[in-house]
């Protein structure tokens, strides 16, 4: 192959690994904002916490890869409903504004929790053995591999879940409107639950993922991480679950373009400048609509 | 003291219901009859609306409301269904995201008879043939008269005992109007109670065997629905006579 095309296909893997990471967690944004129209701001927060069960999990139980993933991702998940019931639910029927500062609050509180317990960077054991293999110059690794496939399948699990269930026939009930969801015998308040547990749980998962990856974690790590996340969820269209998953793999791809090409100090910068622009040309993000509710 | 006959199926006491600080309802009371049809007429703004909202559970009240001699008031509203009470509220509520399969298959949330579930698909398919045509489109795609009969037909797949009705003719060509109040009367004689709310007061009290007036959030007149046709201040103030 020639060396453009073996570059090329580098930065590709490499965008796809990114990718996989930040869609599992705009998920979790894009579920919540979906049946609530609320941010919640403090699941970047809960990537992190995701990423310190997985150090829990691996050190001091000294558990394998699965285990320590599903033990994650469970974690994680009691730990998003959990916000949800005692933070956000009593202030369903209050402003918006007091949602976002209790979010916020929550994101301060959790990054401020952890660092309370683990004052200096973590170091994740390496949980599984990485083999890279050389395939014509493109260099591949098992973690990158095991990375890219398990987003993928969780996301096809969420899509399974949210179009084919019952259970997330509830919750597009709710993101509908909700005021008369109770009718049909749905119970309300646990499908939001669930939403938030697994909206959690993807980003426990992806908190591990990334951990595995880049194997030292600290309490702030979730801000940024957030913040891409987030924004590749707005990308996509807020509140819809392919289009987090499509905003994920274009913050991920553009990221890595612009290192290929500028000092890698640009790369935010200039990511974000795309996507603002994006923004501006399509203001619902890429498979968003206006919200148009008939009466 | 509840003292209730068993041909009473839906008892309300003394209802009160607030928004916000202001009362919408002050004392209301009124019972319905097993296998009849109850209707409440009265202008827009009257509580009609609040009245069928607390009873499902929709709305918070104070007062008194018991189904079937069960007392109804500390019970959420997502279990008001599977205790036999089908509320299908006021602009239909169809979940526009939805197809009309799984608006139909939501109402079965709290039911595991996957047979006579099956079966009562049919029984709608076969009502609304329309539906059937349309059953992988979003709701949301359908036109009005659709809509209304999507509502109709997500309540019979609850199988309640106790319809409640909020403005079915609302929107609705002469016509389809006729054609909803067929249907209303087709239900109420497979043995199912109606407890319906209307504008169209001419309609209503046709078909209805007990009727009340609901004006400023009380009871002003009642009986049946034949005497409060003939009765002069309901066809001025509701029949445009």
């Amino acid at each position: 192959m020639s060396e453009g095309i073996v570059y090329w296909l580098q930065q590709m893997l490499n965008a796809l690994q990114l990718g996989s990471i930040y869609a599992l967690i705009a998920l979790g944004y894009t579920m919540v904002y979906g049946i609530l129209t609320m941010i919640n701001f403090a699941h970047g927060d809960v990537f992190m916490v995701g990423a310190f069960f997985c150090f829990l999990a691996a050190t001091y139980l000294g558990l394998p890869f699965v285990p320590t993933l599903l033990l994650t991702m469970i974690g994680a998940a009691l730990v998003g409903a959990l916000l949800e019931r005692l933070a956000y639910k009593p202030l369903r029927n209050a402003p918006r504004v007091s949602a976002i500062i209790t979010a916020l609050g929550l994101g301060l509180f959790l990054e401020n929790f952890t660092l309370a317990l683990a004052p200096y960077p973590k170091h994740i054991p390496p949980l599984l053995e990485n083999v890279t293999w050389d395939m014509g110059g493109v260099s591949l690794s098992s973690l990158q591999v095991i990375i890219i496939f398990l987003s993928l399948g969780l996301m096809f699990l969420l899509d399974y879940i949210v179009h084919r269930t019952p259970v997330g026939m509830a919750m597009r009930a709710i993101s509908w409107d909700k005021t008369f969801v109770p009718l049909m015998g749905v119970p309300v308040d646990l499908i939001i639950s669930v939403t938030f547990a697994i909206g959690a749980g993807l980003a426990g998962a992806a908190g591990t993922m990334y951990a595995l990856a880049y194997p030292v974690i600290d309490p702030y790590m979730g801000i940024m991480v957030g913040w891409k996340a987030f924004i590749s969820a707005v990308v996509g269209g807020i509140g819809n679950i392919r289009g987090a998953m499509i905003g994920a793999f274009i913050l991920g791809g553009v990221e890595i373009m612009v290192t290929a090409f500028f000092p890698s100090t640009y790369r935010d910068f200039v990511a974000f400048t795309l996507l603002l622009l994006l923004i501006v040309v399509r203001p619902y993000g890429i498979l968003g609509k206006p919200r148009t509710q008939k009466v | 003291m509840t003292n209730l006959s068993p041909a009473i199926q839906l008892d309300v006491r003394d209802l009160e219901v607030h928004y916000d600080g202001i009362r919408a309802l002050h004392g209301v009371s009124f019972s319905v009859p097993k296998g009849e049809i109850v209707t409440l007429i009265g202008a827009n703004g009257a509580g009609k609306t609040s009245i069928l909202r607390a009873i499902s559970g929709l709305t918070p009240y104070t007062g008194f409301i018991a189904f079937e001699n069960q007392d109804l008031r500390r019970v959420p509203a997502h279990q008001i269904v599977g205790r036999g009470i089908t509320h299908v509220p006021e602009g239909r509520g169809i979940f526009g995201n939805l197809t009309v399969q799984e608006n139909l298959q939501l109402a079965t949330w709290q039911r595991s008879d996957k047979g006579e579930i099956n079966a009562d698909y049919d029984r709608v398919f076969t009502l609304f043939p329309r539906l059937r045509e349309r059953r992988d489109q979003p709701g949301g795609t359908l036109s009005g008269g659709e809509q209304q009969m999507l509502a109709v037909g997500r309540a019979l797949m609850s199988r309640g005992r106790l319809l409640l009705l909020d403005e079915p003719s609302m929107g609705l060509a002469p016509r389809l109007v006729r054609e909803i109040f067929r249907i209303i009367v087709d239900i109420n004689q497979t043995g199912v109670t109606v407890l319906l709310v209307e504008q169209n007061a001419n309609m209503a009290l046709h078909i209805a065997a007990r009727a009340y007036v609901l004006e400023t959030g009380a009871i002003t007149l009642a009986g049946t629905g034949r005497e409060l046709l003939g009765n002069p201040r309901v066809k001025e103030a509701y029949l445009g006579a």
